[in-house]
């Protein structure tokens, strides 16, 4: 039975959910914590700061834990197979329909249209990323890190793996200097 | 046909770095599957994207899922979503405890931040080669007319992306057909 409701509960996050794992959060609550009353609103924002302190999609990382701390390893089997398999049938589907008629001229219009539509929204994503940089960093912060992810990246044609593990690795090992920036911001805000 | 070791790496990759969910590794895949492994050009990866954007559910598998399916079939599509979601649940499981006493370390909090400026400028390059593309593909008066009219849709007017991409992929059908 718990089995069924956890495959139920993803279900309906996974195909809800429109914009990415971030989007479908709210939702992973509201099914877990207001619904089905497997955790409660901490032990959710527990997991959820867990979840965010490692790498890889957020929607699956939840899922597959949370899954596994209800109902062990079949539960976080179920959990993440309702989350992402409707919706990666639905892609393959559509997508290898499109591929079917791709030398008609009309699907070569649709396929060129859509190309700024997508540029628009990339676009806000990276104004997003930067804005949530700004606010975190502070103006000075952000534009030097930029600065340099540009330089290594498209300059120097580092992969981009590497320049987040050197920042990452950076992070890890600066212990002081990291308190002291979290005191100067702390200040700064108070100012 | 990739072998299917390119595709476990592929998506292991973005699936390992991508700090701050799904979205952040759009560009991580970008960089493989376009420009390491040239499984794909920059506009059938928009066109994954788009049709990604416009179903539900969690980005990053969607992508890994099809491309993954395109390379190397049903096989390469369980390694595929293997790659981008099992590290991250493992570390997640057997790290838990471990976790538990650094979650509320300001070091843990930073991670995620200091990446975020990297990941705008993935983003960003990725945008210029989406507008480039664009442009050659296009033509500069289409691209213009459809930056415009989505823009408004989606920033101003709050349309749904999937309504913004089904009235481009209608638009495109009946006025860009060649």
């Amino acid at each position: 039975m718990t089995l069924w409701h956890l495959c139920l509960a993803f279900l309906r996050v996974g195909l809800l959910g429109y914009g990415g794992g971030p989007s479908s959060i709210p939702l992973v609550h509201k099914e877990v914590v207001d619904k089905y009353g497997w955790m409660t609103d901490d032990e959710f924002g527990d997991v959820l700061a867990l979840g965010n302190a490692l790498p890889g999609p957020i929607a699956t990382k939840m899922a597959g834990y949370i899954g596994w701390r209800i109902a062990g390893f079949f539960g976080m089997l179920v959990a993440l197979f309702a989350t992402i398999v409707p919706t990666i049938i639905l892609m393959v589907i559509l997508l290898t329909f499109l591929l079917t008629f791709q030398d008609k001229g009309w699907v070569k219009g649709m396929t060129h249209a859509v190309v700024p539509v997508v540029a628009v929204m990339l676009a806000t994503l990276t104004w997003q990323f930067f804005s949530k940089a700004k606010e975190g960093l502070g103006w000075w912060k952000a534009i030097v890190l930029v600065v340099i992810s540009v330089v290594l990246m498209e300059g120097v044609g580092l992969h981009p793996a590497i320049v987040i593990l050197a920042l990452l690795v950076y992070v890890l090992v600066m212990p002081n200097k990291t308190q002291q920036s979290e005191v100067k911001r702390g200040k700064s805000i108070d100012g | 046909m990739a072998n299917l070791w390119h595709i476990f790496l592929a998506f292991f990759i973005p699936g390992i770095v991508g700090y701050g969910g799904g979205p952040a590794s759009i560009p991580l895949i970008e960089n493989e599957v376009v420009q390491h492994y040239h499984w794909l050009t920059v506009n059938e990866f928009s066109r994954v994207l788009a049709l990604g954007n416009s179903l539900p559910g969690p980005i990053a598998t969607k992508m890994a899922g099809y491309i993954g399916f395109e390379q190397g079939n049903i096989l390469g599509l369980v390694i595929g979503l293997l790659a981008t979601v099992a590290p991250s649940i493992l570390l997640m499981i057997v790290l838990l405890k471990l976790l538990d006493r650094f979650k509320k370390s300001p070091k843990v909090k930073r991670l995620t931040l200091l990446i975020r400026p990297t990941i705008a400028v993935l983003l960003a390059v990725m945008t210029y080669e989406f507008l480039r593309s664009s442009f050659v593909e296009g033509g500069a008066f289409q691209t213009v007319f459809l930056i415009i009219v989505s823009f408004v849709l989606l920033e101003r007017l709050k349309i749904h992306p999937a309504f913004v991409i089904l009235g481009s992929l209608c638009y495109g059908a009946i006025f860009m057909a060649s």
